[in-house]
């Protein structure tokens, strides 16, 4: 089976669910994959949830949104009750037990993730950084690419203005990669 | 050309990259959701590449620069959304008139009216049965990946001067705003501007040159008809559709743009489970492909279309296979966002003849 991967990633706005979802896909295609990144619209916008889909696929990809994903990152209650049901039989749920109550994980249909994000980001000195740790932690349940992948495309998706965030990040993927390891 | 490259954009931006490569040199737009990368880009890359950006005062005057700049042989593009396409029929009209060339691209969005600002494909009608008054046609292209955003919109200047038409490049709201790497690559060969032959550059020195739409004499009009005509037909040539798993299906799945990639994956899905199903994507829908699908519905293929509207294009299939079979229908209605999953139902009762 060639390598497939597509993942629902939601939070709140202001969470960087964008910003980690451009940087899955950016990575992967600097990996050799087919990739496709898509924010969602229409109802999916209301409910308290921002998201995005990304796909990366060693075959050519067909739809870019997708109803029941392989995987999820969860960075917020309400897309865990939006789309932790949604999730494939098996499939990778990275949550953020900083902000999600991990008595709600389906833990016996698919492969739940407890991952204090903020409090793991915050030890490195910025909150906003959460959205990088469950990130690493992604990287590290789904083995999709080395973490280096992502850590070497931050430059690309991180505008020029904050670019003297960038080792601050490498580090917030890393130790969300260190956490599950 | 250099084929190695990826870069990973929007839709919206590999179109306004497309057309930079195919030296269009102006560009005339106005905002709407979700096209709206267009402008942003042209907006600080049209200048860098020596051309004139207009942020201009509504979509009807955009649609009338841009009438303006392909008299005068100048590449020239617009972009909208839906409503704003609408606005822009009257200017579209005059331009295949007076065979004037010129891009529109246009980003579907939810309609009637102010509709929403996600993905639909309820102006297909508009795009290929002219949309404005009249008796015409623009050359529709739907491209269904961020490349063939690219690409198409690379082919969209190239006919809209070899034929003298508009032509229109029909995405949506998910091609618009889906990244996706695409290799750039720059054609060969191009001018920034052509039509020597007719162009309104100036009569010094040359017989005056009229570009009309009126045509009041006896028989004048008639003979523009006739003449559009035959360009109409001539344009048949042109007619492109790619064919996925067809040679042994038994019903084949026809959809375009957007909705024919995402009902690729259920065609391929439904492959792996042993059902004989393909799919045709036509990738012009005016002219459409009528040719490759009649060949298929003589092979005793039966068909379903679906389509991010209530039934337009499917007229299309209907028509072009009407002597030997006919087509199943399936909407996926505008303000809804589909996925494979909800293919998969229809396709299976389709090809079980329910």
């Amino acid at each position: 089976m060639s390598r497939y991967l597509d993942s629902i990633i939601a939070g709140f706005g202001g969470q960087g669910v964008m910003l980690i979802g451009n940087l899955l896909a950016y990575a992967g295609m600097q990996e050799g994959l087919n990739v496709t990144y898509i924010p969602v619209y229409g109802p999916e916008m209301r409910g308290g949830t921002a998201n995005c889909t990304v796909v990366l696929a060693e075959e050519e990809i067909g739809s870019p949104i997708i109803r029941r994903p392989t995987s999820l990152i969860i960075m917020n209650r309400p897309s865990l009750d939006k789309f932790q049901t949604r999730l494939q039989d098996g499939g990778i749920n990275i949550i953020n037990s900083s902000l999600v109550d991990m008595e709600l994980a389906d833990t016996k249909r698919v492969n739940c993730y407890a991952v204090p994000a903020n409090e793991i980001a915050d030890k490195l000195g910025n909150t906003r950084m959460a959205n990088m740790v469950a990130l690493g932690a992604f990287i590290e349940a789904t083995k999709i690419m080395p973490l280096d992948a992502v850590v070497n495309s931050l430059d690309n998706v991180i505008s020029a203005h904050y670019s003297h965030l960038i080792p601050k990040n490498a580090e917030a993927l890393q130790a969300g990669a260190d956490h599950i390891k | 050309m250099s084929k190695t490259v990826r870069i990973f954009v929007k839709g919206n931006e590999a179109v306004s990259r497309g057309a930079l490569a195919a030296k269009c040199r102006c560009f005339f737009g106005y905002p709407i959701t979700p096209q709206n990368e267009i402008p942003e880009f042209m907006s600080s890359e049209m200048p860098k590449a020596g051309g004139e950006f207009v942020q201009a005062e509504s979509e009807v005057a955009a649609a009338n620069m841009l009438l303006g700049a392909g008299a005068c042989g100048v590449r020239a593009m617009t972009s909208s959304s839906s409503p704003g396409v609408s606005l822009k029929q009257e200017a579209i009209s005059y331009m295949a008139g007076s065979e004037i060339p010129a891009v529109i691209v246009n980003m579907n969005r939810g309609g009637p009216g102010l509709g929403d600002i996600g993905p639909a494909q309820g102006d297909y009608y508009q795009s290929t049965r002219g949309g404005g008054h009249g008796d015409y046609r623009l050359l529709v292209l739907a491209p269904s990946t961020g490349q063939e955003a690219y690409d198409m919109t690379i082919q969209a200047f190239d006919l809209a001067f070899k034929y003298r038409n508009p032509v229109m490049v029909l995405g949506d709201a998910i091609l618009g705003q889906m990244k996706e790497p695409i290799t750039p690559w720059i054609p060969e060969n191009i001018e920034s501007e052509g039509g020597e032959d007719w162009r309104l550059d100036g009569a010094n020195g040359r017989e005056k040159r009229l570009i009309k739409s009126l045509f009041l004499e006896e028989g004048a009009l008639a003979g523009q008809n006739q003449k559009l005509q035959a360009k109409y037909d001539a344009m048949k040539e042109m007619a492109d559709a790619e064919l996925f798993d067809t040679e042994d299906a038994e019903l084949v799945v026809c959809a375009y743009g957007s909705i024919g990639r995402i009902a690729k994956s259920a065609v391929r899905k439904l492959r792996k489970e042993g059902k004989k199903v393909g799919l045709f994507r036509p990738k012009t829908l005016y002219p459409f492909p009528e040719k490759p699908l009649l060949k298929l519905a003589k092979e005793g293929k039966r068909f379903l279309t679906v389509e991010h509207n209530l039934g337009q294009m499917v007229d299309d299939v209907r028509l072009a296979i009407r002597t030997v079979a006919d087509s199943d229908f399936f909407p996926i209605y505008p303000g809804n966002l589909p996925t494979p999953d909800d293919f998969e139902e229809p396709i299976l009762k389709s090809l079980e003849g329910k």
